[in-house]
């Protein structure tokens, strides 16, 4: 019960900003608040030059999506695979 | 919170290198000592390790119409105490800057700062704090991963005005400009990893009571409130 509301609130708490910016233009809309810092280096300090690139970059947003996919799949797996396990356990006591 | 490659001058990249690999070092002789002293806990550590994973791959929508992500490390944090996590996080943070371009290597040692070292600590202390005023555990969890979260990135505004302080307002003026783009971006995503973080307590604390009191997360003997 306790847990269902918990997760009601996390579902509002991350669908209601979809709902209160639902209209609006431009691209920028949800854009990441890192890039929206590094724009604003950019502005406090136009002469500013990064002094040093990122060794690769993923070649295309898809390819980025499927390297964060991993990640997030990577720890839900192995979360899960131990609430497992602790289920299994209490059965068997 | 990530800031990007190469977007600290060098100065201060050495700079918050310095400052956190003591932190790092101190978290390997912790994590160590754990496993030592509580072998059965080892996948307890993995799963706090996969609870940053997880989070961190999350950008969350937010009210100020930008998207940022939740840090993950306030879980790792109560349940082994704060310095493993100057370990746990930066293995993320490393994944990140080298697969993703998401983040830097010359900027790790500032974003460790405030994701594995600030945030764990804040998070800890909230949670011993309100333990011992007698707050009730899922109040305490959800307190402190909260706000451990937010000040992770109230962390990454001060760095990012240190290094970039305003022509005319200096480091407050930039300080509070970071802080519109991190830190009230983040107030709805850090009260969702603090729900987040009470499910997977509460749900860890029912399946397995004797390894969180051999932790002290739990007090030793007599009933959970």
């Amino acid at each position: 019960m306790k847990t269902t509301l918990l997760l009601i609130a996390i579902v509002l708490l991350v669908t209601l900003p979809l709902v209160i910016h639902r209209s609006g233009s431009g691209a920028e809309r949800f854009g990441g608040a890192d890039s929206q810092a590094q724009a604003e280096v950019n502005r406090l300090a136009p002469g500013y030059k990064p002094w040093f690139q990122p060794l690769w970059n993923p070649p295309s947003g898809e390819i980025a999506t499927l390297l964060f996919s991993l990640q997030a799949a990577l720890g839900a797996g192995v979360i899960c695979y131990y609430l497992g396990y602790l289920h299994g356990r209490r059965r068997k006591d | 919170m990530h800031i990007m490659e190469g977007y600290l001058p060098a100065a201060h990249a050495a700079g918050w290198w310095a400052v956190s690999l003591p932190f790092m070092a101190a978290g390997v002789r912790s994590l160590r000592r754990i496993v030592a002293e509580h072998p059965s806990t080892r996948a307890l550590l993995g799963t706090s390790c996969a609870f940053v994973f997880l989070l961190s791959a999350l950008k969350l929508p937010s009210v100020t119409g930008s998207c940022s992500h939740p840090t993950g490390t306030g879980l790792g944090a109560i349940l082994f105490g704060p310095p493993v996590m100057a370990v746990l996080g930066p293995i993320v943070l490393l994944f990140q800057a080298i697969l993703l371009a998401h983040g830097g290597l010359t900027t790790l040692g500032a974003n460790a700062f405030s994701m594995a070292i600030v945030g764990p600590w804040v998070a800890y202390a909230l949670f011993r704090g309100l333990q011992r005023l007698g707050a009730s555990f899922s109040v305490c969890v959800f307190t402190a991963t909260s706000l451990g979260d937010l000040m992770t990135y109230v962390c990454t505004s001060a760095q990012l005005a240190l290094a970039f302080p305003d022509a005319i307002s200096g480091f407050a003026g930039a300080f509070a400009k970071f802080l519109v783009i991190f830190a009230v971006t983040q107030i709805p995503i850090a009260l969702a990893e603090g729900l987040v973080t009470v499910i997977l307590l509460n749900a860890l604390k029912s399946y397995n009571q004797a390894e969180l009191r051999g932790l002290n997360v739990l007090p030793k003997g007599g009933s959970t409130p």
